[in-house]
């Protein structure tokens, strides 16, 4: 059925138009500023104020000095590991976890559920926690980082959710074919839950590749330091001089470029994201409608 | 090898047997005993998921006792002096205990009444919008930020609002005074929430988006036929339609009231806007991580805990009174 617009109606849509263009605006701005600034000459970036719309001169320098110091580099790849040591435990353990939760005839399943739910609404706050991990002599170690967070239990939720939704006949027949329970979960489930695997993989994945505070706090050796913890001393507390920045120049060599490396860093930090972004989106949003809705 | 397979072929029927039996006759330890013979493997399974629950999530809860006690390392959790409630008087009678539950609640309640609807807001204005392509792509790009971390988006902050960033250069363009706003205790919280829903508004309504797919366009089309026109469809339709979603949503966020963004804070404040800036979460991380007041600090965390469940609760009851809408 077509619905005839009336005049107002018609000026509405323009307005919704032009707010749309105006959210778009700005949300993309403020990187598209940092995207400009990293390619500026560091002078005149400097000089500058006001919206930058499109790069003072150009140049790649900020790019170069940033993989010139071996802290960023090193950081880096630290990352790296981190997010690909992280997001395979946190997968493994999710599909554990919500296989066996998903089984229908398991004597315990509803009293773990319970223990659980529990933890989404309380934890021992941020200090038992710290100490926990000391104790188990996890720290300064990549473990700290990991471990405790393996399993995130929304994420637990929405995995469990997609598992029921898979026809029992598949694992009685598997069985019947001798299967084990681990070889229906990798051969037959996880493949079959794939949607659903991919938002994890990036839901966890982004989170690791992000998180910078429990590497703060576990962390204690400067090579082990994660990028967003060198991010933080460089545009949070200003601190150039960190991890090696400054080589053989002088100070005020340093805070001029110190000014673009800033930005070049911001968007070395980003572009992983940006990269995997469009691939896994068609997912996600299914995956969060999974979660949200059904619960 | 063969023997194996034997069983495992025979597993199915054993295992249905073994669930009817178990939930007629009594004795739970007996009922696992009897599953566990059906589901071994599950068990197995489940030892390492329960093991993780126990180990990161209750070990932490019990340990959270310290915060009765004169933790003292070399002795250990159990072993330390109890003190009471001490800490929890200390706190009460400190200068920040006023200060830390006002910025928390401020700063909270103002993301939550801004915050909040602009979600449900876009979310409309994005189902208006006729042209597919042109409302996924808006949808696209308002959830990128979410999406960045918040070391870089408190770095982007820092940068426009310093007091010769792009929101100062237009300020002066106004006429008015550039300010570093990070350093001006009462613009804290303009800026903390402001760059919230700049950050989340897109991932927010996500959610609601999917809800208004879920609503009959018979509706619409009846409505119609009786002279409604888009304003008051939106009204009477459209909003009832994801009610249901927004109080789910209302009641889970009232269950973190508290729960101010930590992270965020901890990256934007200094000890200049302390005054306004520091929550109850970056006080405990201050105390506990940075001076070592390992106990106060936990008595502080629990007592934040305590009050979030109680709004949560609170918040839970009255919506399943007020419209049977609830999360238990």
């Amino acid at each position: 059925m077509r619905i005839k617009k009336t005049p107002g109606e018609k000026v509405f849509t323009v307005f919704n138009i032009l707010f749309m263009i105006i959210m778009i605006i700005m949300t993309l701005y403020p990187m598209l500023y940092v995207l400009f600034a990293s390619v500026s000459d560091s002078d005149a970036i400097m000089r500058y104020t006001g919206p930058l719309l499109k790069p003072i001169g150009f140049t790649l320098a900020a790019y170069k000095r940033v993989f010139q110091y071996p802290m960023v580099l090193r950081s880096l790849v630290n990352s790296i590991i981190i997010v690909l040591m992280g997001t395979s435990i946190n997968i493994f353990m999710t599909s554990l976890g919500a296989y066996v939760l998903s089984r229908k005839h398991f004597y315990i399943k509803n009293a773990m559920m319970v223990l659980i739910v529990i933890t989404m609404y309380f934890s021992g706050g941020l200090v038992p926690q710290y100490l926990n991990v000391k104790e188990l002599g996890m720290l300064d170690t990549y473990w700290a980082i990991i471990i405790p967070g393996a399993i995130s239990t929304w994420n637990l939720i929405i995995m469990r959710t997609s598992f029921l939704s898979i026809p029992d006949s598949l694992e009685e027949s598997a069985k019947l074919d001798g299967a084990k329970h681990i070889d229906i979960l990798f051969k037959i489930v996880i493949p079959l839950a794939m949607p659903t695997i991919a938002v994890m993989i990036l839901f966890y994945g982004v989170g690791h590749w992000n998180s910078w505070f429990s590497a703060m706090i576990y962390l204690k050796t400067r090579d082990k330091f994660p990028m967003q913890l060198i991010l933080r001393e460089i545009l949070i507390l200003n601190d150039t001089s960190s991890g090696g920045m400054q080589g053989n120049s002088t100070i005020d060599d340093v805070q001029k470029i110190g000014e673009t490396i800033k930005y070049a860093l911001i968007i070395v930090a980003t572009v992983p994201i940006l990269v995997v972004y469009p691939f896994l989106q068609k997912y996600f949003v299914n995956g969060v409608m999974i979660g949200a809705l059904k619960e | 090898m063969m023997n194996q397979k034997n069983l495992k072929i025979q597993s199915p029927k054993n295992e249905y047997e073994t669930y009817h039996m178990s939930t007629r006759k009594a004795g739970v330890i007996q009922n696992i005993k009897k599953d566990f013979k059906a589901n071994r493997e599950l068990y197995y399974i489940s030892f390492i998921i329960i093991a993780y629950y126990l180990i990161f999530c209750y070990k932490p809860m019990l340990g959270a006792v310290i915060a009765f006690k004169d933790y003292v390392p070399m002795k250990g959790i159990w072993k330390s002096q109890w003190v009471g409630f001490k800490y929890f008087r200390d706190f009460f009678q400190s200068p920040y205990f006023v200060r830390l539950i006002r910025n928390t609640i401020w700063l909270s309640l103002n993301s939550l009444i801004f915050g909040f609807p602009a979600p449900i807001i876009l979310a409309l204005l994005i189902n208006e919008i006729g042209n597919k392509f042109f409302k996924r792509s808006i949808q696209t790009i308002t959830y990128l930020p979410h999406f960045i971390s918040m070391v870089v988006i408190c770095g982007i902050i820092k940068d426009f609002t310093s007091d010769t960033g792009v929101i100062n250069y237009f300020i002066s363009a106004l006429g008015g005074k550039p300010v570093t706003m990070l350093s001006v205790p009462k613009l804290f919280m303009p800026v903390y929430v402001i760059s919230g829903i700049w950050q989340e508004v897109g991932w927010g309504s996500i959610i609601y988006l999917a809800a208004l797919t879920g609503i009959d366009p018979q509706l619409y089309e009846a409505s119609y036929m009786d002279g409604a026109n888009r304003w008051k469809q939106t009204i009477y339709i459209t909003l009832p339609g994801i009610a249901p979603t927004i109080i789910i949503l209302f009641i889970l966020r009232m269950g973190s009231l508290l729960n101010v963004g930590f992270e965020k804070i901890l990256l934007l404040y200094n000890p200049g806007i302390y005054e306004t800036a520091d929550v109850i979460s970056t006080y405990v991380y201050r105390k506990g991580l940075l001076e070592f007041n390992w106990g106060f600090s936990t008595a502080v965390g629990l007592l934040n805990s305590v009050i979030n469940f109680f709004f949560l609760i609170a918040a839970n009851t009255i919506s399943r009174k007020v419209n049977d809408t609830s999360l238990w």
